[in-house]
């Protein structure tokens, strides 16, 4: 039984700890969660004439996500611009996220079976990408596949093909960017499941007749799991509101939802589309999230 | 076990991927770096050996007022995000869990999880407010945006630091009358300080690498390096954005090796 002393204690503790978290949570309150507040109410405002908003409730952004007024007898139609970009970006970072997975997971194991020493170098070979600046590493990629780039030089001079590839400026450049960039996003939480696997479960497989690719599917990857599914939400969830790789390596046709919801704030000027756009988007990044604690969640009530 | 060079661990194929990934990591940086250091004018052709666009960069006082910016940006993001990501740790770290821990740790943490365009857009409106009703343009908004998604990078490596601190020397100091400031001071202080430093470092890299949320929130005249870099790509990719990148990436790689001989657990 707790003394009265003790209860005391705890409360002061209690109170220390919002107290020395509050000037962190004012920032916050501030430059992060706060804005995302008023943002959901401009999504409900009227577009101003040159940007900005009036006020003035409104549903049109909303409804504008999907379909478009008719000018003439005012009757809706599905917005197929609109759909094209929304399923582009979803198609485009689930095949990102597939994509790092396949090559990632060998990556991760890779490092994780190397002795101690040589653990810690390849484990900083992968972070230096991670930390590099999003931009250089997007121009290196751009670098490599432009249309006077290194892979259509050297093909070029080899003879394997007359005119120069084009990649650059289609999905596919844009897919091959963001698995680029976001490949260590996958390969650290897989290296920090994989680091904890217990090696014995593979000498208990082969014993029992397994062969490697039983003891790949039956074994590891169930053990894995939590990784698996932490490395697919930090790949995915920067993937689908990626802007930059495909600014880049889209060059402005290939748009994604992050880019349209750019140009909404600018030439688009219908600051309140843009707004409702931004919140579609954090919905679906919030869903994926709650899959994640969920499938953690199970993980944890079963080990 | 019978076969020969049976290692249990070993999956076919595994280690071949995994060369090949670090090669396509590191071959297309590698090809950015051998480029910016290219004498000729046209990134296409390779005309020698040359510094010639690192002293142009140099020579540029966009790109001259674009780097001093990010640096001090950085700077003051990253100290101010320290400062309040330490009080953060110690108050959430070594005691008994008490109620709205989880909120706090999701607050904090809560920079991570949002997409950046949209904190970014969402920080765009908000702004727009203050910039039109209050009619300051200042650094005050960037300053602030970058100290917020900075705080969960400083947060991390500081609380990990906290959580492996042994606690018996601060309850000796506290059992010997020190009281609860002074045992910061010269106890826990000295013994967090590498946890400080590491978070400091990766909240400092973090800022100077920002693009996005820096487009959105900068009122006319303050580019960043990275915002000045995109500019530049609009128009036409040149050898000077490489030699900034390249001296870029040799800050990123110096910060990150000093970060790591601070964190390594000493054997």
């Amino acid at each position: 039984m707790a003394s009265q002393a003790e209860l005391e204690r705890d409360k002061a503790s209690d109170r220390a700890g919002w107290l020395l978290s509050s000037p962190a949570l004012l920032i916050l309150a501030v430059a992060a969660i706060g804005p995302l507040f008023i943002m959901l109410v401009y999504s409900f405002l009227i577009p101003g004439e040159y940007g900005n908003v009036e006020w003035g409730f409104s549903t049109d952004a909303w409804t504008g996500i999907l379909f478009t007024r008719d000018v003439f007898d005012d009757t809706l139609r599905l917005e197929d611009a609109h759909l094209t970009i929304l399923w582009r970006s979803v198609k485009l970072s689930l095949l990102t996220t597939v994509f790092a997975f396949l090559v990632g997971f060998p990556t991760a194991w890779f490092i994780a079976t190397r002795p101690p020493k040589a653990r810690a170098l390849w484990l900083f070979l992968i972070t230096i990408p991670f930390w590099t600046n999003l931009l250089i590493r997007t121009f290196a990629i751009n670098e490599i596949i432009r249309a006077e780039g290194l892979l259509n030089t050297v093909l070029l001079w080899a003879g394997l093909i007359q005119k120069p590839l084009e990649i650059i400026y289609t999905d596919f450049a844009v897919f091959l960017g963001m698995t680029y960039v976001y490949l260590p996003l996958m390969v650290l939480p897989l290296f920090a499941s994989i680091d904890r696997f217990d090696m014995r479960l593979l000498e208990a497989g082969y014993d029992l007749y397994a062969s490697r690719w039983q003891v790949l599917r039956r074994i590891i990857v169930p053990v894995v799991k939590p990784g698996i599914v932490a490395g697919s939400i930090l790949v995915f969830v920067p993937a689908l509101g990626a802007y930059v790789t495909p600014r880049i390596l889209g060059g402005g046709k290939q748009m994604m939802i992050g880019n349209f919801i750019e140009l909404q704030f600018g030439q688009g000027r219908n600051w309140p589309l843009g707004a409702a756009l931004s919140v579609t988007l954090l919905i679906i990044v919030t869903a994926a999230l709650l899959i994640y604690v969920r499938f953690a969640n199970r993980e944890r009530g079963h080990g | 076990m019978a076969d020969r060079g049976f290692v249990v661990s070993r999956l076919p194929g595994f280690t071949t991927v995994a060369l090949l990934v670090f090669a396509a990591l590191y071959l297309p940086i590698l090809v950015l770096v051998v480029f910016s250091f290219n004498g000729g004018d046209s990134l296409s052709q390779w005309g020698g050996f040359s510094f010639r666009w690192f002293a142009k960069a140099w020579e540029n006082d966009q790109v001259k007022d674009a780097t001093i910016r990010s640096l001090w940006l950085a700077l003051v993001a990253a100290a101010i995000a320290t400062a309040v990501a330490t009080a953060a740790a110690l108050g959430t770290t070594r005691r008994k869990p008490f109620n709205g821990q989880t909120f706090i740790y999701v607050m904090i943490n809560q920079p991570l999880m949002v997409p950046e365009i949209v904190t970014a857009v969402a920080l765009l409106i908000f702004f727009a407010w203050f910039k039109v009703n209050l009619g300051y343009q200042g650094m005050g908004y960037l300053v602030a945006a970058h100290a917020g998604f900075c705080i969960p990078f400083a947060y991390l490596p500081i609380r990990a630091r906290l959580e492996s601190m042994d606690l018996t020397l601060e309850t000796a100091a506290a059992d010997l009358y020190a009281t609860p400031w002074l045992t910061f001071r010269r106890v826990t202080f000295p013994l967090l300080l590498p946890g400080i430093i590491a978070g400091m470092m990766l909240a400092f890299v973090t800022s100077l690498d920002d693009v996005v949320i820096t487009l959105f929130v900068k009122s006319a005249g303050q580019d960043t390096l990275p915002t000045y870099m995109l500019g530049q790509i609009r128009r036409q990719v040149s050898t000077e954005v490489y030699a900034i990148s390249t001296m870029l990436l040799a800050l990123t790689v110096v910060l990150l090796t000093a970060f790591f001989a601070l964190t390594r657990k000493r054997d």
